[in-house]
């Protein structure tokens, strides 16, 4: 079974449909939305519109703590700078879409893959997987192969041995690699709607689990857009600035 | 990768085979078996229900012998090279064919390279010095071709080299392999430095695992060994044995063997510095050395006739203890900033404009890869018919007088860029056919890139096609085309 992992959308419907077609394109068996599909962009309604489209073609769509406080009440932890466009979120759904956002779940098993916004040990705490302490904790959280996740929005693989070795990689767009059946494997997709590392280009990810690979790619998409559509909503400048700059 | 220091010793633990000659795998039954070393079994296979045809690629089965739950070494060194070997191509590796996981049983099914490892010519050491070279040339050219596809191969030694029918030396043994792209299962993995003792470059024994220049130093200690009979470094079998390289230098060649040329040893301990900075740049560099002795300049290391003092010695052990690897270069970013390039130099049809700009051109080139090595290169026609080659007084000095030409076409850069000698090579071809001859030695030295010039547009050109037109529609490598 071959599965698109797609994460942390914020509401970028330009990053979205470029990641999309892509993803079509190269087939798949199924697809993985790995949640956060609104905050600091200005498409919130359609990326919500668009998972929801997927889920009843047979996705799986999760939850990620941005669409847990898009559904909520108060500040769920995120930090004052970025308050602004959660409340402008939530003025962007309809109370429908927040109703469906808030009863999303939080984690899934495929096969011998986990997938999860954040971490496979505590979902709900929606801490980080920053490195291998981190990948090791999720590793050991399940007896899945495989785990996968988004929330960090920097692609990386990690590894784990029977005997407790480990490692992290940064992974090269459009190489496939093979994923040993003697270990466990942890991949965070990288986000698709706001990069972080640099590279403007959006980020996702194909798990092969027949083949045991992965394919991570990083595709180009028309940022200019998407970031005139953040200042046109009146958003604070810097969430565009950061999808030119991919930082 | 029978390493002297691995962390178990390859033991004869009772075998797990139920697998024997007639047994079937996924689809391939096993023949003959082949060898049986401390890590794998070699097994002659063919698929299953295929009549055996004269034309067949022959295939071997590797099987790692994995004793028990614990042989982290064989396990994940067999892990390893499952990930890399699909990943490669070409004449320098043997194609892989197909692969069986660890959920059932581990093996990697390939093709077969008939004949010896190098390990057989090797314990008839010493070998003559046109043979090392011609040895040396051919692993470099393999080991170039495995660098450019992002592999650090990190375990070359005699029994990992083995040549085809054609001459193409073949890697094999990928265990303790670095693939740019791919995560390093060894990185964690153990408290030892990895590989095999007489061959690990000083920074493997630091740990770094991603500088494609050690797998040059291995070559050396190959070429020493070829030429001398002896090994640089011993054999050591302890961690603070295998330091000592860091800090002492290899006794040079010409003491064991007086007559070993100059040129090889400079070349040899250039291979053996412990600077990877001071190695050739790739192995493409080192082979062009190889295959052209002539062209290699000699320091002060082709006369050494005896290794440092203690004091140096000394200040170099405190220098080197706790010192860590440095080395934070990748296969592919060390071959991308160490090409070679070729300028082919018309002596006789250029003019001065078409000379000018092919100057100017090359010279951008060189100025953003300081890296970089350039042949120049000029073809003396020679006929097709009558004598092969120009060995009489007037060919000879044909021959000379277009070499002084294109050493005083390159002088100008050679002095605007400050250009050191080993970053520029001379070459005269002679040959019937300037495009072909011009191809081959681009293929044969692992050109990276072709700059030459064209003479303009004509009416006889458009019919009878030109050189550069030639050149760059057969070229393997990028050609730049200058016009005036």
């Amino acid at each position: 079974m071959k599965l698109a992992l797609l994460s942390d959308l914020h509401a970028n419907r330009q990053a979205t449909e470029a990641v999309w077609a892509h993803a079509c394109r190269q087939g798949f068996d199924r697809l993985v939305m790995l949640g956060d599909y609104v905050d600091y962009g200005a498409d919130p309604a359609w990326t919500v519109d668009f998972a929801r489209a997927r889920q009843q073609e047979g996705a799986v769509v999760l939850q990620g703590n941005h669409d847990e406080a898009a559904a909520g009440e108060g500040n769920h932890g995120l930090s004052e700078h970025v308050l602004p466009s959660l409340r402008w979120t939530r003025e962007a759904l309809s109370t429908e879409q927040r109703q469906w956002l808030g009863a999303l779940p939080l984690s899934e098993q495929l096969d011998q893959c986990l997938a999860v916004h954040a971490n496979a040990r505590h979902p709900e705490e929606w801490a980080y997987v920053q490195g291998r302490v981190e990948a090791i904790d999720s590793l050991q959280a399940t007896p899945c192969q495989y785990v996968v996740c988004g929330h960090m929005h920097e692609q990386a693989l990690y590894h784990l041995t029977m005997t407790g070795k480990t490692g992290a990689f940064q992974p090269t767009s459009g190489v496939t690699i093979p994923l040993s059946a003697a270990r466990r494997w942890l991949a965070v997709a990288g986000s698709v709607g706001q990069p972080r590392d640099g590279n403007p280009a959006a980020a996702y990810a194909m798990l092969d689990m027949t083949q045991g690979s992965i394919t991570f790619f990083r595709i180009p998409y028309d940022h200019d857009t998407a970031a005139r559509r953040i200042e046109q909503a009146g958003l604070p400048a810097f969430f565009a600035q950061r999808l030119r700059d991919g930082q | 990768m029978d390493s002297e220091l691995s962390p178990h010793a390859p033991g004869d633990a009772a075998p797990n085979w139920t697998l024997q000659p007639g047994a079937e795998l996924d689809g391939f039954v096993l023949g003959e078996r082949l060898h049986m070393g401390g890590m794998a079994v070699l097994w002659s296979v063919h698929r299953k229900g295929h009549t055996p045809q004269p034309d067949d690629l022959p295939l071997i089965m590797k099987v790692p012998r994995i004793k028990g739950g614990e042989d982290p070494t064989t396990i994940v060194g067999f892990e390893v090279e499952q990930m890399v070997m699909p990943m490669l191509h070409g004449p320098h590796v043997p194609a892989f064919v197909a692969k069986g996981d660890f959920t059932r049983q581990p093996y990697i099914v390939m093709e077969r390279i008939p004949g010896d490892s190098l390990r057989a010519r090797f314990d008839q050491a010493p070998l003559p010095p046109t043979e090392v070279a011609d040895i040396g040339h051919r692993v470099a050219q393999a080991l170039h071709a495995l660098h450019r596809q992002n592999v650090v191969h990190l375990d070359i030694k005699p029994s990992n080299i083995l040549f085809r029918p054609s001459g193409e030396a073949v890697l094999v043994d990928f265990g303790l392999s670095r693939h740019d792209h791919l995560p390093d299962l060894l990185e964690e993995e153990f408290a030892l430095p990895m590989g095999t003792g007489p061959y690990m470059s000083p920074e493997q024994v630091q740990f770094v695992r991603n500088d494609p220049r050690s797998d040059l130093f291995a070559l050396g200690v190959l070429l020493y060994h070829l030429t001398t009979g002896e090994r640089p470094f011993g054999q050591p079998t302890s961690v603070s044995g295998l330091r000592k390289r860091l800090y002492t230098d290899p006794t040079p060649p010409r003491v064991h063997r007086p007559d070993t040329p100059p040129w090889l040893q400079e070349v040899i301990l250039r291979c053996l510095e412990v600077d990877p900075a001071k190695r050739h740049q790739s192995a493409a560099q080192l082979a062009h050395d190889l295959l052209h002795p002539e062209q290699v300049v000699l320091t002060e290391r082709a006369e050494r006739m005896t290794t440092q003092g203690r004091l140096t010695t000394f200040k170099r052990w405190f220098k080197a203890l706790g010192a860590e690897g440095e080395g934070q270069v990748s296969a592919g970013e060390q071959v991308a900033r160490s090409p070679v390039i070729m300028v082919a130099v018309g002596t006789k049809t250029a003019t001065p404009e078409l000379d000018a700009k092919l100057l100017l051109t090359v010279r951008r080139i060189l100025q953003i890869e300081p890296g970089a090595r350039l042949a120049c290169v000029s073809v003396m026609r020679v006929n097709r018919v009558g004598m092969d080659r120009l060995t009489d007084d007037q060919g000879r000095s044909l021959h000379v007088q277009q070499l002084v030409a294109i050493k005083h076409w390159a002088r100008p850069l050679q002095q605007a860029l400050d250009m050191d000698e080993q970053r520029l090579t001379f070459h005269v071809l002679e040959a019937p056919d300037t495009a072909s001859a011009l191809i081959e030695f681009a293929n044969k030295n692992q050109v990276d890139h072709i700059v030459m010039g064209a003479r303009g547009h004509s009416a006889m050109r458009r019919y009878l096609g030109s050189v550069s037109a030639q050149v760059v529609a057969e070229a393997g490598c990028s050609v730049t085309v200058v016009r005036v």
